[in-house]
């Protein structure tokens, strides 16, 4: 579905990406874990088209989207939740998922506002809330919940457990599931929490510095010394 | 503790207090000395300095008891600081004073001093702390938010009728027309700064556009005002458009500063253009606006039209003009509000309002950001445009210095002032910032000084503006307050995407 080959990325003189190789299937749960700053969110960004890959190819479902405008790719069915949620805190929750919908068919978004709500029936209770006003796992599933509105194929997400209390990602995690399980939807998913992020993949990979040094399924890298030693110590 | 200290004040700690107050008192000195004591003034042999050393001892006399009082108050006196401060106020008002600035601060630091005291009898405490007064401004702001609802279509009842009434002599409409031009202005730049979230600095540009057009247009090609009105503002959307391609990729202060760059270049070209735009000395003789073509407000008007006065069966009145023209402006000033209320109902005006919040957000939602901030840029522009050929036709005469960054800096401290986006609160502050100063005109020299101390008052005790409080454009069926999902389903369906009936009970 999402292919990125040989893909680099600058800040100015500095490479952040070094020729990164991912594949993601449709259907499939795909986690993407690694240090910090060792270009995760850099990569979900240049899928989304800011920063440009100064090299390489990204396609999706066949179509070259390396060179086009970030706001196109919504159109195609690529939705993104980026780091650091990014939410309209003066917007109420409903106004939030309004405008999630903004480039949706008109007449989806009862539809759509339905099956966030029910996702997270959280949001429910607050929906008239200022969205900054709210707790930040409830930001998190708003985030999401505001991604979904668009009715994409592919849900981009960087780092959903971020700063969240063990159930709150638990919660989280479950609706990642839920998605791609009953909407059959395709999740790429930048994660610093190796652990939860590897045993609800289907498949992961491992960047180290700007470059993906392992792959394979979710299962296969938990299993692994090194991964373990790297991202899992200090126990679950 | 100082609740305590309240109903059993303890002994005055006499040498801090009055240390304390000496502080300030020298801060005031050192204040007033360049802005109130030296005074330049033009002599036949060059500029000259005037002092003015009595009202500087008047103002640092004064300051230093303002400041005494705040500690009493502190210190648990509020009820005679109170009476003080009132009596202070009252003689203000009533008793001659040599000078005026000694009447000014006796009279709004006496009201100061004596709110404060009010406030620290009714809780029981000197001050509030931040959170607690925005929390209380905010809930205000909500509740003028929720009156505004039947406080607005009084207000244009009011404004409508104003004319009519006795009380409308030449001078009062003159100011309501000066009224109703920077609320429309405020209106106008409100769209780019209050919903979209770009400080312009140079929405004077705009204004100067739309005058010059009309100007311009009239004096070369004889067009008419109804003519003129509509190109204006699509020259000044234009100029909108083209400033907008280069400077909107440029974000906050950077962004400021290029329009802020923008403004003083149109002002620069229009003097210096000298043989299109006349230079410095400006374009005299536009003409006046006729009764939608058909009638002219002249006495003998020119062969072929009619007189106004004739046609309605009234005696002539240079009156018949002004209040044409006052209502010209409150129809365009109500073109703006009512645009602005609708357009946040609409993706536009949600995407302007997103792209303030956050503008990466934004891009990942699937919204062209450069097309909809230059929207907003060339739509504020339009707006400024038809004010500014308004501004053109009521002078009869333009010149460059109407258009200087002051005029920017005005428009925009009422935006600012009034709370950003908020609509009334555009209103509340125009009439501060506008209205104030011409009500004090015999104030002359200090107008400036108190209109420089009202915003940094404004900024310290309510730094969001006057009335920063925003309503959601969209609620949930049955979620109301009223509790009939009638108002929400009104708001619903006006955000296009009306939520189906029950569908999120
Ligand atoms: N806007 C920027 N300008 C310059 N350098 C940047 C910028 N954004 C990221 N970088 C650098 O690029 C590298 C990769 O950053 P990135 O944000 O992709 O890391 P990450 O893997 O997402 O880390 P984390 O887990 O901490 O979020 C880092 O060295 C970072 O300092
Ligand atoms: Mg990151």
């Amino acid at each position: 579905m999402l292919k990125v080959s040989g893909v680099h990325t600058f800040y100015g003189a500095i490479e952040a990406l070094k020729g990164v190789d991912i594949e993601i299937g449709a259907g499939e749960i795909v986690s993407l874990i690694g240090a910090n700053g060792a270009g995760k969110s850099t990569l979900l960004m240049t899928i989304c088209g800011s920063p440009r890959a100064r090299m390489g190819r990204i396609t999706f479902e066949g179509q070259d989207i390396t060179q086009m405008p970030t706001y196109e790719l919504v159109r195609l069915g690529i939705a993104q939740s980026p780091e650091g949620r990014r939410i309209f805190p003066r917007m109420s929750v409903l106004e939030n998922l309004q405008m999630g919908s903004i480039t949706a068919k008109p007449g989806s978004f009862a539809n759509e506002l339905e099956r966030v709500l029910t996702l997270f029936p959280r949001l429910k209770e607050r929906i008239s809330q200022r969205a900054g006003t709210m707790s930040g796992g409830e930001q998190q599933m708003l985030a999401i919940g505001r991604a979904l509105m668009s009715q994409p194929r592919l849900l981009l997400l960087d780092e959903p457990s971020l700063g969240l209390a063990p159930l709150v990602v638990k919660q989280i995690f479950q609706a990642v599931k839920d998605i791609n399980r009953e909407q059959k939807m395709t999740v790429f998913m930048v994660e610093q929490n190796a652990f939860h992020a590897l045993k609800l993949a289907h498949r992961g990979y491992v960047m180290v510095n700007g470059k993906v040094t392992m792959s394979g399924t979710g299962a296969e890298l938990l299993a692994n010394e090194e991964v373990r030693s790297a991202y899992l110590e200090g126990g679950h | 503790m100082t609740a305590i200290s309240m109903s059993s004040p303890r002994a005055i700690a006499w040498p801090a207090i009055l240390k304390e107050a000496a502080m300030t008192a020298f801060v005031a000195l050192l204040l007033t000395i360049p802005l109130v004591g030296l005074r330049t003034v033009d002599r036949p042999t060059g500029l000259g300095l005037e002092t003015r050393w009595n009202e500087v001892a008047a103002a640092v006399g004064l300051v230093f008891l303002g400041r005494l009082g705040l500690c009493l108050i502190r210190e648990g006196h509020a009820v005679t600081v109170l009476v003080l401060a009132a009596a202070a106020t009252a003689a203000g008002f009533f008793i001659a004073m040599p000078t005026e600035a000694l009447r000014v601060i006796l009279i709004g630091g006496g009201a100061v001093i004596a709110i404060r005291a009010i406030l620290a009898i009714r809780t029981g405490r000197s001050k509030l702390s931040q959170a607690e007064r925005d929390k209380r401004m905010d809930h205000i702001a909500a509740q003028v938010q929720h009156a505004s609802r039947w406080l607005g279509p009084i207000a244009v009842v009011v404004a409508l009728a104003f004319p009519f009434t006795p009380l409308a002599d030449r001078q009062l409409l003159d100011i309501g027309i000066l009224l109703l031009t920077y609320i429309m202005l405020g209106w106008g730049l409100n769209i780019v700064v209050g919903l979209a979230g770009l400080l312009d600095l140079g929405y004077v540009a705009f204004y100067a556009v739309g005058a010059y057009s009309y100007a311009l247009l009239a004096h070369y090609f004889g067009f008419s005002f109804w003519v003129c009105l509509p190109l204006a503002g699509f020259l000044a959307a234009m100029s909108g458009v083209l400033l907008g391609f280069p400077v909107l990729r440029l974000r906050g202060d950077y962004f400021a500063i290029v329009t802020l760059g923008f403004g003083e270049i149109i002002r620069i070209i229009l003097i210096n253009w000298y043989q299109f735009t006349g230079g410095p000395n400006g374009i005299s003789g536009i003409p006046r606006p006729s009764f939608f073509g058909i009638a002219d407000f002249t006495r003998t008007p020119a062969e072929g039209t009619a007189a106004f006065h004739e046609m309605f069966g009234l005696e002539f009145s240079p009156l018949h003009r002004i209040i044409f023209l006052y209502y010209l402006i409150l129809v365009l000033a109500l073109v703006v509000n009512l645009f602005t209320m609708r357009v946040r109902k609409l993706p536009l005006g949600r995407a302007w309002e997103a792209l303030r919040e956050d503008d990466i957000a934004c891009a990942s939602l699937g919204i062209n950001r450069t097309n909809m901030k230059l929207a907003a840029f060339a739509i504020a522009a339009m707006f400024g445009g038809f004010a500014g050929s308004f501004f053109a036709t009521r002078q009869g005469f333009i010149s460059p210095e109407s258009f200087t960054f002051i005029e920017s800096a005005i428009i925009l401290a009422i935006v600012v002032l009034g709370g950003m986006g908020s609509q009334i609160g555009v209103v509340v502050a125009t009439l501060l910032v506008i209205g104030l100063p011409e009500a004090f005109r015999e104030l002359a020299d200090y107008r400036m000084l108190t209109f420089g101390m009202g915003m940094v008052l404004i900024m310290l005790w309510r730094p969001r503006g006057l009335l920063a409080h925003r309503d959601p454009t969209i609620l949930l069926h049955g979620r109301s307050k009223g509790g009939s999902g009638g108002p929400a389903a009104g708001t619903a369906a006006a955000g296009g995407q009306g939520i189906a009936g029950g569908s999120a009970k």
